[in-house]
């Protein structure tokens, strides 16, 4: 079931308050960070809107999941590719749903094994309510409590839709 | 093929994912292109400051090696290192008699001192085989070379090589040169290529180091090297194993390279933009000019690079199909 949500209205709020965060902060040049696949279409998405021409950085977690004596590898990993140096940046995180919070550290522990950057704030579409670990988000775009058994899916990356989906 | 239907009975979880990593035989390419994604991700992680994954922390893997093989041996151990497990490195001189009894009890202690997997490299061919099915379940077994049989991950970074530097498959001709008969990565080469859908398979050697029925795998045979190497894109060497020469499966050296060494003039006759693979150690002047070895051309340094990184992608995916099943 979709959404009633405009992501695109979202994200442009988003977007400026990211900007006035950041200006607040006297972080002049931020690194946009999306997490694989729904992170870095958002990521894309902030990354033209606050015109920054530092590339953007790609991470996907699959070898930091702290799940994988459980459900195992990714079949479908592909590589992280982050084309600056972190060492002494400001990174800006996205991911599409912030639900436990456990991939956001497996995304904060790859991002370290990169350097060490000076900051790392965090965005996010969706925020679930339903936090297991001390982590939250600097810019949130909609927050949302699920009945048990439900799940959020961002589609993407022409047209971003929000989906209410059964856990399989 | 039954066979292979066997062999994956074993290596193969419930669920189709590995459990055990023993031979390409019978793996089908969604498999093959899973464990080749897998493997380009880990190469690229060498753009990390730490290079370095938790995904096997806490786990322990033992080299078992009954054979020696300092490469293949030190490569495993980075790859277990680089995916942060606990590594015990154990080589032990093999006694062909006592086989059964002997690789049985080290088995025992070995699983005594609660390892998680084993890369095992034998003289005898089924030794990985074996040890697969008689291992406490929840350990996973890496052939890391047995006998004349498999040479699986060799195979598979040679196929993640290929595919990094040339693409798509079924649009090259590929060239294995060399001593086929007591080849063991030219077997699993050959079987791998055609799962992934080479357009030519050609091995290429003298008639006494080609294995009889050998075109039955599905590979075109050459004999002259120079029409072996026509208009290939890859040429993959194989090492002479100069062992062999006492056994008078040749007259010497000298003569071998006159006949299949690759030269700089040869290798012209491949494709310009062809690329030159070689397992290592090389033998410079025996199977290979210098000039070609370090070559613009010469993948040969490139493929140990790989090779750590494929073995990253073997051993995660078999510790994780232990852990799904």
């Amino acid at each position: 079931m979709q959404l009633e949500i405009n992501v695109d209205a979202v994200l442009n709020r988003m977007g400026e308050e990211l900007a006035a965060q950041l200006s607040q902060r006297g972080i002049s040049r931020p690194m946009l960070v999306g997490i694989r696949s729904g992170g870095v279409w958002l990521a894309e998405r902030l990354h033209r809107q606050l015109g920054i021409s530092d590339p953007l950085g790609v991470l996907d977690i699959s070898f930091y999941r702290d799940d994988f004596t459980r459900v195992g590898l990714n079949p479908k990993v592909q590589p992280s590719a982050l084309p600056f140096a972190t060492e002494g940046q400001h990174i800006v995180l996205v991911d599409d749903v912030l639900m436990t919070g456990r991939t956001v550290r497996a995304a904060l522990n790859e991002l370290f094994d990169f350097g060490r950057p000076a900051s790392v704030s965090l965005v996010a579409l969706v925020d679930l309510n339903a936090r297991e670990l001390p982590i939250r988000a600097d810019i949130i775009g909609e927050t949302l409590s699920l009945q048990p058994g439900q799940q959020v899916k961002l589609n993407g990356p022409d047209n971003l839709i929000l989906e209410l989906q059964d856990k399989a | 093929m039954n066979q292979s239907r066997y062999a994956n009975s074993v290596q193969l979880n419930d669920q189709g994912q590995l459990r055990h990593f023993l031979t390409l035989e019978g793996l089908d390419r969604e498999l093959l292109t899973e464990i080749l994604n897998t493997a380009d991700s880990f190469v690229d992680m060498s753009a990390q400051s730490v290079k370095k994954v938790p995904l096997l922390r806490g786990k322990t893997v033992v080299n078992l090696f009954f054979e020696n093989s300092t490469r293949t041996r030190s490569t495993f151990e980075l790859a277990a290192k680089r995916l942060s497990a606990d590594v015990l490195n154990l080589d032990i001189k093999s006694s062909a008699t006592s086989k059964g009894e002997t690789l049985r009890d080290t088995l025992w202690n070995l699983q005594a001192m609660a390892s998680d997997m084993f890369v095992v490299r034998h003289s005898d061919s089924g030794a990985a085989h074996f040890i697969a099915e008689h291992v406490t379940p929840g350990v996973a077994i890496i052939n890391a070379g047995d006998g004349r049989h498999a040479h699986p991950t060799q195979a598979m970074l040679d196929m993640v090589t290929i595919r990094r530097h040339k693409g798509d498959f079924s649009q090259l001709k590929v060239a294995i040169v060399g001593d086929i008969l007591h080849s063991r990565v030219a077997r699993s080469q050959i079987h791998v290529l055609n799962t992934l859908g080479a357009g030519e398979v050609r091995v290429v050697g003298p008639k006494t180091l080609l294995p009889k029925y050998i075109e039955t795998l599905g590979v075109t045979v050459c004999y002259d090297l120079d029409e072996g190497l026509r208009d290939v894109d890859v040429v993959i060497m194989l090492r002479l194993q100069t062992e062999r020469m006492a056994s008078a499966f040749l007259p010497s050296q000298g003569e071998f390279y006159k006949l299949y060494g690759l030269s700089r003039e040869r290798l012209a006759l491949a494709k310009p933009d062809a690329i030159v693979m070689h397992p290592g150690p090389i033998n410079r002047g025996v199977e290979i000019e210098s000039e070609v070895a370090d070559g613009c051309q010469s993948m040969i340094l490139k493929q140990v690079g790989y090779g750590v990184a494929t073995r990253m992608a073997v051993m995660s995916m078999a510790m994780s199909g232990q852990t799904t099943q």
